[in-house]
């Protein structure tokens, strides 16, 4: 028992989806009593065991019960079944909030919710400049937290949560927001965190981060527990078999995700597939660096005379990174007929570490119509690699030469 | 159900939480009473205007047009509006408590969603930060008799628990409306009546004379409306604050124990309620 920090045992979650979205009473009497509602079990049956001083990942697709685990072991959602047993402090970042009331400055926010996490004033008295100075805001701490920016609700959230001298932090989603400099103040801090000792529990898209953070990873997966590992591994299976069931998967989202995988077009030619090579071999991760082929598979019934293809790579914030096509440098696909691929080499792949999208479209010769366009239908990850830039998107592929000017220095 | 156990291990910690949410509690009672009125010209004194111009207004019409006649009370004092507000404060925080504990938790969606604590707080501050309020009015109402020639002093003890007694007595019906209100979003204008019939089945504005004594041929008497009146627990409460304020004398046996009692239930089936239904509160706003 000393060891584990958080356990879950065979923990089920389950909603009500009502028909109407505020029940009344009249309508409850005219039933009888009885509120109409569907039930959706968010959570099936989730053993999970975290041990202490570990820093411990959620990873899964949208809506597949992530952040309701989270919100359970932190004691906001009560499971229907099974039992959570939490041993220490915990403070909890979730989603774009730290529970602030919109009305309060920030300084007050900050002493209310630390006192939610159960610190005394005299604590938060000691800590209040460090919290304040980590976010970042000490020119907007007594504006009410309803004029921030969602950049700044998050950074002085995630302050609080981390200055409360929690045993066990539990964050969602957060790193996802906030700028570079704030991102890696924060990933800092968790090594701090791992260093002391704490335990971590973090759900993170940034797939690539959770890879080198995290020493253990569960997946979910539409509310069950799919495995519990470590998180090459996982996050390797997870990637890899994640694009085929992609656009299945999103289409049926409750949540109502932005339609990824989305597809329109007249079909005059289609894409059948799309695949990232490296050495030749079909992968969903590769390093930055690396020579790697995007390979488009192409189908057409008939002839058809000219087409333009192209692909455009975003990352997960939705930033179009590129967007190359064959008409920009003037390739002639002559006339296609049958089946075929197409491939876009890269001698060097000048990605930044982090998950990326890709779409693939083709287009008649005019790029006026379309024939097949296919959103975000490819996932893939960059990990560290040579050049080793990690900030932004790019890397321009530069080498730093220091040199002093002459008559500058005695 | 399933169960949830943030497991302290040493009786030290479990009473450093204990502390934690003492804390937590002042801060949500400073923010209600820092937030009611902030922003407004007058501030703070709207809580002290707010009944003196009730009061005015049924000193008027009661008092003085309708001519309603108070009983005659302690050092031979026969005053309207001090007779009226012995009662009307008490029923102005009561109605507060339970308006307060009706938005408790939609006001405080945000921070029900995000974080973890206990939920019985929201209402307990809003209930504590109205208690202020009413001591400082009911020390003004002191103030007053003071200077109408009746010493109030010996009673200010026994008037302090029957306000606690009816904060408790609010407080548990606070409660269980609060989370009434969160799965019933029409709730609030069911209780809105509630209060209102309330209102006028209590002797706030008249003297309870005028129900108590009634002709046994009359109508009120044959529909036993009367004791459907004394069913009231409100009724026991005004009476007890007059008793004590404006009679200066103990009130009855039966008063007392009806008090105590429904203080004690109201606050027992407002907890059980809440503790059964708030698990989900999460999920429901
Ligand atoms: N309060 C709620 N009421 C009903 N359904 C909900 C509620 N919260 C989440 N869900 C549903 O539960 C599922 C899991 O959601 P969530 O835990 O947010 O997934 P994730 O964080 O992995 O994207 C989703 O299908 C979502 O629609
Ligand atoms: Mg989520």
């Amino acid at each position: 028992m000393g060891d584990i920090a958080v356990e879950a045992s065979g923990v089920s979650k389950r909603f009500r989806l009502y028909h109407e979205r505020n029940q009344s009473l009249k309508a409850a009497f005219m039933r009888g009593g009885r509120a109409k509602f569907d039930e959706f079990w968010a959570l099936q049956d989730v053993d999970l065991q975290i041990p202490v001083g570990k820093t411990f990942g959620l990873i899964g697709h949208n809506g597949s019960g992530k952040s309701t685990l989270l919100k359970c072991l932190a004691g906001i959602l009560v499971p229907d079944r099974g039992s959570i047993d939490v041993h220490g402090r915990v403070s909890a970042l979730l989603e774009l909030g730290a529970g602030f009331h919109p009305e309060l400055s920030g300084r007050d926010n900050v002493y209310l919710n630390g006192s939610i996490l159960g610190m005394s004033k005299k604590q938060i008295d000691r800590q209040f400049d460090e919290i304040v100075d980590f976010a970042g805001l000490e020119t907007f701490i007594d504006t009410p937290v309803k004029n921030y920016s969602s950049g700044m609700y998050v950074r002085l959230g995630f302050s609080v949560a981390i200055n409360v001298d929690p045993e066990i932090l539990m964050v969602d989603e957060v790193l996802a927001v906030g700028d570079e400099s704030f991102q890696r103040k924060c990933m800092e801090k968790f090594a701090d965190f791992r260093a002391q000792g704490r335990t971590v529990v973090i759900v993170s898209h940034a797939l690539s981060t959770m890879r080198t953070m995290c020493d253990e990873v569960a997946w979910l997966d539409h509310g069950h527990l799919k495995g519990v590992g470590h998180p090459r591994d996982l996050v390797d299976e997870y990637v890899g078999g994640s694009h085929e069931d992609r656009v299945v998967d999103d289409g049926a989202d409750p949540v109502g995700q932005p339609t990824r995988g989305a597809r329109w077009g007249s079909g005059e030619v289609t894409i059948s597939s799309v695949e990232l090579l490296d050495a030749g071999l079909p992968t969903s991760h590769v390093p930055t660096g690396a020579e790697v082929t995007f390979r488009i598979h192409w189908k057409a019934d008939r002839p058809v005379r000219e087409p333009v293809f192209g692909i455009a790579v975003h990352t997960l914030d939705g930033v179009h990174v590129t967007g190359p096509n064959t008409r920009d440098v003037d390739l002639a696909t002559g006339t296609l007929e049958g089946a075929g691929h197409l491939d876009l080499r890269v001698p060097q792949l000048m990605l930044t570490p982090g998950t990326y999208e890709l779409t693939a479209a083709v287009f008649d010769h005019s790029v006026v119509h379309t024939f097949d366009h296919r959103d975000k239908l490819f996932r893939f990850d960059v990990a560290p690699g040579r050049p080793r830039d990690q900030y932004g998107v790019i890397s321009l592929g530069g080498s730093w030469e220091l040199a002093s000017d002459a008559g500058s220095s005695t | 159900m399933g169960r949830v156990s943030h497991a302290q291990e040493d009786v030290i910690s479990q009473f450093r939480m204990a502390l934690a949410n003492r804390e937590l509690l002042g801060n949500l009672v400073l923010r209600e009473l820092r937030g009611k009125y902030k922003g407004t010209a007058l501030g703070w004194f709207w809580s002290l205007l707010n009944p003196l111009a009730a009061t005015l207004i049924f000193s008027v019409v009661f008092g003085a047009i309708l001519r309603v006649n108070p009983t005659v009370g302690a050092d031979g004092i026969h005053n309207y509006t001090l007779f009226l507000l012995c009662a009307l404060l008490p029923w102005n925080y009561f109605s507060g408590v339970v308006n307060a504990g009706m938005a408790a938790m939609l006001d405080n969606a945000n921070l029900i969603k995000k974080t973890a604590f206990p939920r019985q707080l929201l209402v307990f501050s809003a209930s504590v930060s109205l208690f202020v309020t009413f001591c400082i009015e009911m020390l003004v109402l002191a103030v007053a008799f003071l200077l109408f020639g009746a010493d109030p002093l010996l009673w200010v003890v026994p008037t302090l628990v029957l306000m606690v007694l009816l904060a408790l007595f609010a407080t548990g019906l606070a409660l269980m409306l609060s989370v009434a209100n969160v799965y019933f979003r029409d709730s609030a204008h069911f209780v809105a009546i509630g209060l209102q019939v309330l209102f006028y089945a209590t002797p706030v504005i008249y003297p309870i004379t005028l129900v108590s004594h009634v002709s046994p041929d009359s109508l009120v008497a044959r529909l036993h409306i009367d004791s459907l009146y004394y069913a009231n627990p409100l009724v026991h409460y005004v009476e007890a604050f007059r008793d004590l304020l404006y009679d200066h004398q103990i009130p009855s046996l039966t008063t007392v124990l009806v008090v105590v009692l429904t203080a004690a239930s109201s606050l027992w089936l407002g907890w059980t309620v809440f503790t059964r239904y708030s698990g989900r509160l999460a999920e429901e706003l």
